[in-house]
């Protein structure tokens, strides 16, 4: 059967999805800047177009924690988180990782204090990149919504048990409506079965579940977290042909590549920026320049092989971002540079553009600025605001 | 592509006449739109901003909005310069006013229309309301919508009374600006 189509925002687009993924436990705290998924899902839980139990916590810290408790004892969790949120539950997302709990988060992308400001960049989630969890940038809300509904498969796979955090850039893709296909409640259920794990509190199957592990074991278990993380690849390819088959949408894997066969100038980024690099491309394209896109969708498992087949024959690569780290150069960057020295696959210019930052407008006048950037000899700076 | 940039005050619906409008050219007319308030804290009767882009075709671009083909202004206390900004050659200010004059001067290539929807809203809605009625100004002043997919965008978002009310409301400021019933 079809779903029905709506005009939704992101947040509202990832509360619908929520609900189809049939969670049972929902914690969440309101702390500025939240966003309104769990306004949402809390007014889904009263009219009972969702049965799950609604944990109001009093703090983030507590709202992962509690996701965590509940997914110990078998349960499907969700929480929403943002900023200066998720930096409190940086203690948490280690517990959750390092325990093997799935559980699946929304984050709105929003720049960190100080200076105080609410708006989007993404410095919150890439600060927290080597926390053990998946992480997955999103462009629209489709793909939000589609997200949340492929998280869950794929964060609960025997292969991966490992959470998964789902990225939206604040307000732009949070707070802007748009046309969104909502998929029928029985194709998701198809799709995604009830959550069974082996790790869980278990009267009748008594295990050890977050225990201490001393020197002699301790890296062994991390050893299999970085194997899982890896192995999320796979299985997120096999997600997403599986919900294809199924909902008639086919996502790319973890990036995606727009005109890279044969593109001598790239630019690299992610989230929603991309979709204002899209039509200059184009544009670009249709004047007989050969330009091209890669859209990093995940960052971990970070697409590692994808990068070095896109842009191995360009000759001038830029990589644009909405972070930094501080006193050396873009995360993003830092990631995609040590993915093409490992292959020996260097492209003659390959620069880290910085923009976005604490909601800065990136417009199609940038963009195409960059490219021309990229095509001028100068090395420049090691980081080159924009 | 369409670009529209509404200007109100917090509590005045200037966003909601935003998404209204993208329910009605999305669901009821197969065509494709972005629609997002100005970002930012919200706060009851400080000026707020909707904007929406409108496309034949999937809109990609979610830059700010600084061209624009259209604007409309819910409260003339926001009439300033500013709220010309971007404003294209050939583009419309629609602007609720009960007066006979604007407070602006208005350029050559700008359409300037002015409506007291705030008496409009008064007598079918009982209140000072005129997001919907700016919008029936705008399908009898411009191709950007049709009066059918407001009216349905406005039945499918509200309800009972306060859809119909809406509704009428919509319908008579779309009269009262010389729009046609076809």
């Amino acid at each position: 059967m079809l779903g029905q189509k709506a005009f939704l925002s992101g947040n509202e687009a990832v509360a619908a999805g929520v609900r189809l993924a049939r969670p049972h436990v929902i914690a969440a705290y309101p702390i500025t800047p939240q966003t309104t998924v769990i306004e949402r899902l809390a007014e889904m839980v009263e009219d009972e177009s969702l049965k799950a139990e609604y944990l109001h916590v009093e703090s983030e810290h507590s709202a992962l924690s509690a996701c965590i408790g509940a997914s110990a004892v078998g349960a499907r969790t969700f929480t929403a988180t943002s900023s200066q949120g998720l930096l409190y539950m940086a203690e948490c997302l280690h517990y959750a990782s390092g325990g093997r709990f799935p559980v699946v988060m929304m984050n709105a992308n929003r720049s960190l204090a100080l200076p105080w400001n609410i708006y989007g960049d993404q410095r919150d989630s890439l600060s927290l990149l080597d926390c053990g969890w998946i992480q997955v940038y999103a462009e629209d809300a489709q793909e939000s919504l589609d997200l949340i509904i492929q998280g869950y498969a794929v964060a609960e796979h025997s292969d991966v048990l490992t959470p998964m955090m789902i990225n939206l850039d604040g307000f732009v893709i949070t707070h802007t409506y748009e046309l969104v296909s909502l998929p029928a409640q029985q194709d998701v259920d198809a799709f995604l079965p009830p959550f069974r794990t082996v790790n869980k509190m278990d009267l009748d199957h008594p295990m050890s579940l977050a225990f201490t592990a001393g020197p002699a074991y301790n890296q062994a278990f991390k050893q299999l977290q970085h194997q899982a993380v890896l192995a999320a690849s796979k299985v997120i390819l096999e997600t997403e042909e599986r919900f294809g088959q199924l909902f008639g949408r086919y996502y790319p894997g973890l990036l995606e590549t727009l005109f890279c066969d044969d593109a001598e100038t790239i630019l690299v980024t992610l989230g929603s920026v991309a979709g204002t690099v899209r039509p200059v491309v184009e544009r670009l394209r249709s004047l007989g320049e050969r330009v091209g896109l890669v859209r990093i969708r995940y960052m971990r498992p970070f697409p590692e092989a994808e990068i070095r087949k896109a842009l191995s024959g360009a000759k001038a690569v830029g990589v644009l971002e909405k972070d930094i780290s501080f006193g050396y150069e873009g995360t993003v960057f830092t990631n995609v540079n040590s993915a093409l020295m490992r292959a020996k696959v260097m492209p003659p210019r390959l620069l880290n553009f910085v923009g976005g930052l604490g909601g800065k407008d990136i417009s199609a006048i940038d963009i195409e600025r960059l490219f021309l950037r990229l095509k001028s000899p100068d090395d420049g700076e090691t980081v080159e605001f924009i | 592509m369409i670009e529209i940039r509404f200007h109100g005050r917090g509590g005045q619906g200037a966003f909601t006449a935003a998404r209204l409008l993208g329910v009605a050219v999305t669901r009821f007319d197969n065509r494709y739109a972005l629609a997002f308030p100005s970002f930012g804290p919200e706060r009851r009767g400080s000026p707020v901003l909707g904007f929406i882009r409108i496309d034949d075709r999937k809109i990609a671009d979610r830059s700010s909005i600084t061209r624009c083909d259209v604007v409309v202004v819910l409260d003339d206390t926001l009439l300033e310069p500013l709220v010309l900004s971007g404003l294209q050659a050939g583009g419309l200010l629609l602007v609720n006013t009960v007066s006979n004059e604007l407070p602006l001067s208005i350029p050559d290539h700008v359409r300037a229309v002015h409506v007291d929807a705030t008496a409009l809203a008064r007598q079918y809605l009982g209140r000072p309301i005129t997001n919907t009625a700016m919008l029936g100004a705008l399908a009898a002043l411009s191709e950007v919508v049709t009066l059918q997919s407001l009216l349905a965008a406005v039945r499918h978002e509200m309800k009972g009374s306060t859809a119909e009310k809406n509704a009428e409301l919509l319908e008579m400021t779309y009269r009262a600006l010389g729009g046609q019933i076809t």
